[in-house]
């Protein structure tokens, strides 16, 4: 008999394991697959507060010093966190208005977000497009190496006795928790969601209708090049990532939208996504045209009818919890899990949850 | 404009099908990247270059000329770097078209389109990771063929010539014609390999009458073959100097090598095609019944790089998937009397390229022996003992080996390191099923951005509408 039985080793389910087994609980922690191969382990691993919905600006910038600070709390493991500035750029009027407006919101969140000539931009990005007609600079911003992290959390888990069960999907959980797993049962007082686009299947298992949408996101990243550019640069609609790591590769991202589903996962990207989004990134830092397109690949991210996150107690069903669909959900993921672990451990967790009654509310009237 | 069938590769399989195809009525278009059809072993000379006739350009002058008279419509020099369509559609939607994007010879994208596809992307070499194989002077066989096929190009003066399989006599009575001193032919496979596979190469006595014609060549001249040997190291200050064979170092500055060949499956598996692993036939395999039909429908994978079996068996199998898709079109009433012949013909010449195939599947004592430092992936710079340690902390398959390594996500994207890769892995996991193989991604080759993006206006880009606050 575990303590508690979380369901998804992605970033939410693996920061929720480790905390909870730091306040002392037994924890078993399952994933169908290996740990952090979806959206948590392809995704682009911006550390921005530019892209961050206004409302999560505060569990974002915790988050964002945690990320950095990975190898005191993880065990050593870490992501390859860097920190360097972030632009947020608009090259149209509409654009600039909507910047504007954005910047707003998330200063007053607590983002240190000031508007900038176009300038001062270059000066922060030298080879920025010159058609840049204003920009947001945040100074707090930065990226990771997504693909590191189920390396980085997952000696830690161990270490600190997590049981971690891979490829060990889950099929349906019985009254008192008794999960039906492809590796038999396994029986826990309290049980985590945290499966990402799958969470609204998982719901169901409890009787839950919790729908989930899936954004199929694309990326695409170029072979080495020399450098071009040294901040997380965005455009003020949100649909642009991008950032060189250290190694010379360019991430292109933003969200543009690929072929996919929570059947078959991110399965090809749309040729007319592909080409805006590549095209948009050469708008933006005009030197890409020198690079070569190595590799574009598809992700799933989840998101719920308001598009704010799922976090907190299921309504309904004593010590059952859930956590997901957090909107730029990697860069806010350890502070969450840190959040929820104190709430299942019965403490006022730091900042408050996204408890979904608003969301179960909701679907009950529709 | 919507072609029937679209070719992707113009080897002897991509010549065969297409040939096939056009000439019983259907608009076929072949795409190849090369500057003329010909594929790896009938690769045609650059134009003004004059390469003395042989058995295997004659065989391949007269595919093309087969190719040329059937109306299909050829695209020499066009790199396919991206698949689509067919199963690759939202959820629900009906199957789409396939498409293939390419970049012409001028540099401009172009796609096609398709209603069914036949693949005929042949292979990649393996060459296992050896200390100083990274070395200047240390090329593929493969790499050493184009050099001297297409270019007349001697890769050294003085060449020592390792690996497995009839590429590596080839190689060498090459570079002999050619001028070259050939320090020594080192075989992994030991005499009696050889003996073993007679009976089946004697279903070709063409290719037999080759080998042995070469090997009385190397013998002849005083060539030093060295059987059941490998080239355990290379060495040098900033190129190759020599090669290590045994306890014996040999002098040299060029080392041609190669341990087999792969088929080429970056399409099918873009497409999530079943898949299985075989290794006699150099590895992942689509899953194909006796028509070369893939899980898939209306895709099609002939040639080697649905499984390696040699260039006669290679447009048997082209025209073999040719047929098929005609008939699953609706343009072919006599499926069956039309597919007798190259069933006939695929039968008699898989019998042969299998034997040959069966001595150049990988050998796992050669990834075994490779010591800890050895780098594995040389575009990323990953050593063995890397990939190790990462199988140590629980990467139980290759994506999950790659995302905590780097291996393989350079710009060959594993290409060049998947082999070697896979075999650790394996070694750790329990076996290549289990280590899987990445997952198939586009684009299938490093496509330039510039030539990509084209020209275009900032508000022509189909920015889709912002995320929420
Ligand atoms: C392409 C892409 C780019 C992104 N870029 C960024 C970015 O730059 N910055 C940012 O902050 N956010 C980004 N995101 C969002 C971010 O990746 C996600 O919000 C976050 O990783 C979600 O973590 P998760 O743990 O909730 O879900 P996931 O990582 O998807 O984990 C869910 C887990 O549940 C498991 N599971 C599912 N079903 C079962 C079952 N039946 N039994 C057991 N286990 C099961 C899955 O295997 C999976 O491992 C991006 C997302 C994508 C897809
Ligand atoms: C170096 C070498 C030498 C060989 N020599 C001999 C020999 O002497 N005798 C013998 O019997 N066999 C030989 N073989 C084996 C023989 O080449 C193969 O059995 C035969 O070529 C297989 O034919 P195929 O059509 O399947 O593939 P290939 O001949 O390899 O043709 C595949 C074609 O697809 C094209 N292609 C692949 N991907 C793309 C893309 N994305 N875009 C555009 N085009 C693409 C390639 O350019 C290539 O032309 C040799 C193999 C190699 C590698």
């Amino acid at each position: 008999m575990f303590d508690v039985a979380i369901i998804g080793a992605g970033v939410m389910g693996c920061s929720t394991a480790l905390f909870l087994a730091r306040a002392g609980m037994k924890v078993v922690l399952l994933d169908r697959g290996a740990i952090c191969r979806e959206a948590s382990g392809v995704n682009a691993g911006t550390l921005t507060m530019q892209m961050t919905r206004a409302a999560l600006i505060p569990y974002a910038l915790r988050a964002h010093e945690m990320w950095l600070r990975m190898p005191e709390w993880c065990n050593g493991g870490h992501v390859l966190a860097t920190a360097c500035p972030g632009l947020s750029v608009a090259f149209t009027e509409h654009e600039a208005a909507m910047l504007e407006e954005r910047a707003h919101f998330r200063r007053q969140a607590g983002a240190p977000i000031e508007l900038v000539t176009p300038a001062r931009a270059q000066e922060i990005e030298p080879r920025l497009s010159g058609g840049v007609i204003a920009a947001g600079h945040c100074p707090i911003d930065g990226f990771t190496s997504a693909y590191l992290t189920g390396r980085a959390f997952r000696p830690a888990l161990l270490n600190a006795g997590v049981e971690l069960r891979e490829n060990c999907a889950v099929r349906g959980i019985a009254a008192g928790f008794v999960l039906d797993t492809l590796a038999g049962e396994v029986q826990a007082k309290r049980i985590v969601l945290a499966g990402g686009v799958w969470l609204q299947d998982m719901a169901a298992w409890l009787g839950v209708t919790l729908p989930i949408k899936v954004l199929v996101n694309q990326l695409v990243v170029t072979e080495r090049m020399a450098p071009v550019m040294r901040t997380v640069l965005g455009v003020a609609s949100g649909l642009l990532s991008l950032k060189q790591y250290a190694n010379g590769s360019v991430l292109i991202g933003g969200g543009w939208q690929g072929i996919g589903d929570r059947v078959r996962g991110g399965l090809a990207v749309k040729p007319e996504s592909f080409l805006g989004n590549v095209r948009l990134a050469a708008h933006a830092v005009p030197a890409l045209r020198e690079a070569r397109v190595l590799r574009a690949w598809l992700g799933l991210e989840a998101e719920t009818a308001d598009a704010l996150p799922a976090i907190g107690p299921i309504p309904g069903i004593e010590d059952a919890w859930i956590i997901g669909s957090v909107h730029s959900g990697y860069t806010s993921g350890p502070y969450l899990g840190k959040l929820l672990a104190q709430a299942i451990c019965g403490r006022a967790p730091e900042l408050p949850l996204f408890p979904i009654d608003r969301l179960l509310a909701q679907e009950k009237a529709a | 404009m919507m072609h029937d069938i679209a070719v992707l590769g113009g080897g002897p399989a991509g010549m065969a099908a297409a040939t096939e195809a056009a000439r019983r009525g259907a608009r076929v278009v072949l795409l190849e990247e090369s500057a003329a059809p010909g594929g790896q072993v009938y690769r045609a000379p650059p134009t003004g270059f004059v390469v003395p006739a042989d058995a295997d350009s004659r065989v391949g002058d007269a595919l093309r000329a087969a190719l040329r008279q059937s109306g299909a419509e050829i695209r020499p020099g066009c790199r396919v770097w991206g698949v689509g369509g067919g199963p690759l559609v939202p959820q629900g939607m009906a199957a789409a078209p396939f498409r293939l994007d390419a970049l012409a010879p001028d540099g401009q994208s172009f796609a096609v389109e398709a209603r069914a596809l036949v693949l005929c992307t042949g292979t990649h070499e393996r060459i296992i990771a050896f200390p100083g194989w990274t070395l200047p002077g240390v090329l593929g066989l493969a790499a050493a063929t184009i050099l001297l096929k297409a270019h007349g190009v001697l890769p050294g003066r003085r060449v020592v010539v390792a690996g497995a399989g009839p590429l590596l006599y080839a190689v060498a009575a090459k570079l002999l014609k050619a001028g070259a001193e050939v320090a020594a032919v080192v075989d992994l496979a030991h005499s009696r390999e050889w003996v073993r596979a007679l009976p089946a190469l004697a279903a070709r006595p063409d290719l037999l009458a080759r080998g042995v014609a070469w090997r009385a060549k190397l013998l002849a001249r005083g060539i030093r073959v060295m059987a059941g040997a490998q080239v355990s190291a290379a060495a040098g200050g900033e190129v190759l100097e020599r090669a290590r064979v045994g306890d014996t170092w040999i002098d040299c500055d060029a080392l041609c090598v190669g341990h087999g060949l792969v088929p080429a499956t970056e399409a099918t598996r873009a497409f999530r095609a079943a898949h299985r692993y075989a290794a006699a036939e150099g590895g992942w395999v689509p899953v194909l019944d006796a028509d070369q039909r893939c899980s898939v429908p209306f895709l099609y994978a002939a040639g080697d790089g649905a499984g390696v079996r040699g260039a006669a068996a290679a447009p048997a199998s082209g025209r073999l998937a040719a047929l098929a898709a005609l008939h699953d079109l609706g343009m072919l009433p006599d499926h069956a009397a039309a597919r007798a012949a190259p069933a006939r013909d695929l039968a008699r010449a898989a019998r042969a390229g299998g034997a040959m195939a069966r001595m150049m599947a990988l050998r796992p004592e050669l990834v075994q022996a490779i010591p800890p430092e050895t780098v594995v992936c040389r575009c990323e710079g990953v050593t063995r003992a890397e990939i190790d340690a990462a199988c140590a902390d629980g990467a139980g398959d290759m994506n999950q080996m790659k995302q905590f390594t780097r291996c393989g996500m350079g710009p060959c994207q594993g290409r060049l390191c998947g082999e070697t890769a896979a075999e650790l892995v394996a070694m750790h996991c329990g076996g290549r099923e289990r280590a899987g193989f990445a997952t198939g991604r586009l684009p299938l080759r490093p496509v330039a951005m510039d030539a990509l993006l084209g020209d275009f206006d900032y508000a022509d880009i189909p920015v889709p509408n912002a995320a929420p606050i």
